[in-house]
């Protein structure tokens, strides 16, 4: 159990790497076992990611408490580092708690509407922990390139016609994504002689003047891939129609990947831009806030053009990346609090509502058309007879009620009125945002502040307009429609993701404080940085 | 060398962007190859251009490391050698699956008869 205990910061990689590769040669028939594992697996990173969120949670007197795990016990400078603080655990848990309810969810129908689903999920969760975990750049794209690959099977999962469009679409964006990355990477490499963070953060501030435009390039198209990941506007196109198109649990666990760019916006320009990196600080600060409110523009705008659900649910997605990555630019500790707050229950809430989306259709003729298709496809209509997924199923009552309630706890997180989780993230973000000392009278808000301001509330007003307007359409004039069966095992994960938000808003008080810390030593990267770079008992 | 190595980057990437633009599939993922050869010949000029130093230390020897070539972008070529290698071959498969479905290799799935 120690030793166990003592390699907890690699297992989030190595679990669902194993339980993945275990997976693999085992037949499609035998589902149970396939999602036996998964579930475990999913299971164990939950509990994995309880335990990284406690222990990074034990700070000794307001200094970070950073785990750092290196890999063969190499000194930082030349082997590869797993770094977990705050930040990261809280992502890798809530990674651990979206895979195990859209894990859930598929197994009702979607683990049989094509081949390895279950192993590629676990790799979608190997990808996303690894980006989260990593202490260096180029490990940092490994990652990226482990999560993309697994996503780009399961957004294609289920086949089809709009599927395939819209995978090749993604799949051509992100390649050239990738390209930028290593672009990126290499220059800040040949400028700086190391891909480290910690070590890179430790030597920018001492660079010489010659070399500075050649890093803060390198760091601008670097800079530029993770936009494209994060869905910022004008690269982020790609975001809506690929998320409306993925089969739904997939869609579900898409909406976290693309918090991966989010997350690693906010990790490299805080660690290497801090205040103390001489002429580099803060550099690109105002491009994230000129890049962020702009997204959320875009997202309000698609929010409100919106047609059909899950596209509501992609533009849901624009906003939250946005709002997070003008409050990275807006660059104060207590919004980046506030931030992170919102970032929980908005990765939450748009999971929930990818799952939910797909139940309320179910009623209507358009998923029965893709579902067909599927069929054909996969030639593989025989086995479905013998074990139909809904005679398997205990069917709920008052299906319609749930449904809709569910429906209602989706649109008040994420358009952020009270009383739930959405609220009080966007509210401790204003409020950081206009008072940055603190709530003593006379000081003036910042124009970050206004800016934040102006665009959340108005993306907050689209956001409600777009939900309402898509509640009436799709619960209240059913006039013509059948209602859905929906099976306890498909309604489950919904409640669980947003039981989880009413959890967060009851509990505020403590995960407040958490992400507060998280915020004070991101803004702190000096402690990280000898945390990583000075081998503990040497 | 130095002129080379930037010239042939320069047409490689400029190649690439031009046809990663293109209207067919084919196009895009030559495109995308050529893309991928032009970055990873960048990474490599990121260790510098010591003509015939060897990365790899002498047993026994501290070694200069003036005289010696940077490991570290060789290991990085080779690794985005790899992964470019992969997702490309993922991305011809989508590629056939989309021209298997709808009956043209327009990047938007139309001109079915073409």
């Amino acid at each position: 159990m120690s030793f166990l205990l003592q390699n907890l910061a690699i297992l989030p990689i190595l679990v669902p790497l194993v339980a993945g590769a275990v997976m693999i040669p085992i037949d499609d028939q035998s589902r149970h076992l396939k999602a036996a594992i998964g579930l475990a697996s999913a299971l164990g990173l939950a509990v994995i990611g309880v335990l990284l969120v406690l222990r990074a949670d034990m700070a000794v007197e307001g200094a970070a408490a950073i785990t750092v795990y290196r890999l063969g016990d190499w000194p930082a400078m030349f082997g590869i580092v797993l770094v977990v603080d705050r930040l990261s655990a809280v992502m890798v848990l809530l990674t651990a708690v979206l895979g195990l309810a859209s894990l859930t969810f598929s197994l009702a129908r979607w683990q049989r509407m094509g081949a390895h689903f279950d192993a590629l999920f676990q790799f979608q969760l190997m990808g996303l922990n690894g980006a989260f975990l990593t202490g260096d750049l180029f490990n940092l794209f490994v990652f990226f390139e482990v999560l993309l690959a697994a996503s780009y099977g399961l957004a294609l999962h289920g086949s089809g016609v709009a599927r395939v469009k819209a995978g090749l679409h993604y799949i051509a964006i992100n390649l050239a994504a990738s390209l930028l990355f290593l672009i990126g990477v290499s220059l800040i490499y040949g400028v700086a002689g190391t891909l480290s963070m910690a070590d890179l953060a430790a030597r920018i501030p001492t660079m010489s003047d010659a070399y500075r435009p050649l890093l803060e390039a390198g760091a601008a198209i670097l800079a530029v891939a993770f936009f494209i990941k994060a869905a910022a506007w004008p690269v982020g196109f790609w975001l809506v129609p690929t998320y409306a198109a993925a089969s739904p649990p997939a869609a579900a666990i898409l909406s976290m990947m693309s918090k991966v760019g989010v997350y690693a916006l906010l990790r490299l320009s805080l660690l290497l831009f801090d205040d103390e990196a001489g002429l580099s600080a803060d550099f690109g600060d105002t491009w994230l806030l000129i890049g962020g409110v702009v997204t959320v523009g875009f997202g309000a705008i698609s929010v409100l053009a919106t047609q059909d659900l899950p596209r509501l649910a992609g533009a849901c997605v624009l906003i939250s990346s946005g709002t997070l990555l003008a409050a990275i630019g807006a660059g104060e500790i207590p919004v980046l609090g506030g931030a992170l707050y919102y970032l929980v229950s908005s990765v939450l809430a748009t999971g929930a509502l990818f799952l939910l989306i797909e139940l309320l259709e179910r009623g209507r003729d358009v998923g029965a058309d893709v579902l067909a298709v599927t069929m054909e496809a996969f030639g593989d209509g025989e086995d479905e007879e013998e074990e139909d997924p809904e005679d398997m199923e205990i069917v709920i009552p008052g299906t319609l009620a749930i449904l809709g309630t569910c429906f209602l706890g989706c649109a008040l997180v994420l358009s952020g009125l009270p009383p739930l989780s959405g609220f009080l993230g966007k509210f401790a973000l204003l409020s950081g945002a206009l008072n940055p000392t603190g709530t003593d009278a006379g000081s003036t808000p910042p124009f970050s502040g206004w800016a934040l301001l102006i665009v959340l509330i108005l993306s907050g007003f689209a956001t409600v307009l777009a939900m309402m307007r898509a509640g009436i359409r799709n619960l209240w004039a059913t006039a013509d429609r059948e209602v859905p069966r929906v099976g306890v095992v498909e309604i489950v994960p919904i409640l669980f993701l947003l039981a989880l938000t009413v959890a967060l808003t009851v509990q505020a008080g403590p995960a407040m404080r958490f992400m507060d810390d998280a915020s004070k030593s991101l803004h702190h990267p000096r402690d990280y940085v000898r945390d990583v770079l000075i081998p503990e008992g040497r | 060398m130095e002129l080379i190595l930037a010239v042939s980057i320069g047409v490689l990437a400029g190649s690439g962007v031009w046809l990663l633009m293109r209207p067919r599939t084919f196009q895009v993922i030559i495109g995308l190859s050529l893309l991928s050869y032009a970055v990873n010949l960048f990474i490599f000029s990121m260790g510098r251009f010591p003509v015939g130093a060897p990365p790899v230390l002498e047993p026994g020897t501290a070694g200069d490391p003036a005289s010696m070539a940077d490991p570290v972008p060789q290991a990085l070529v080779l690794t985005a050698i790899v992964i470019g290698f992969a997702t490309t071959a993922l991305f011809l498969v989508v590629l056939l699956a989309s021209r298997g479905l709808t009956g043209g290799d327009h990047v938007d799935g139309k001109g079915g008869g073409a």
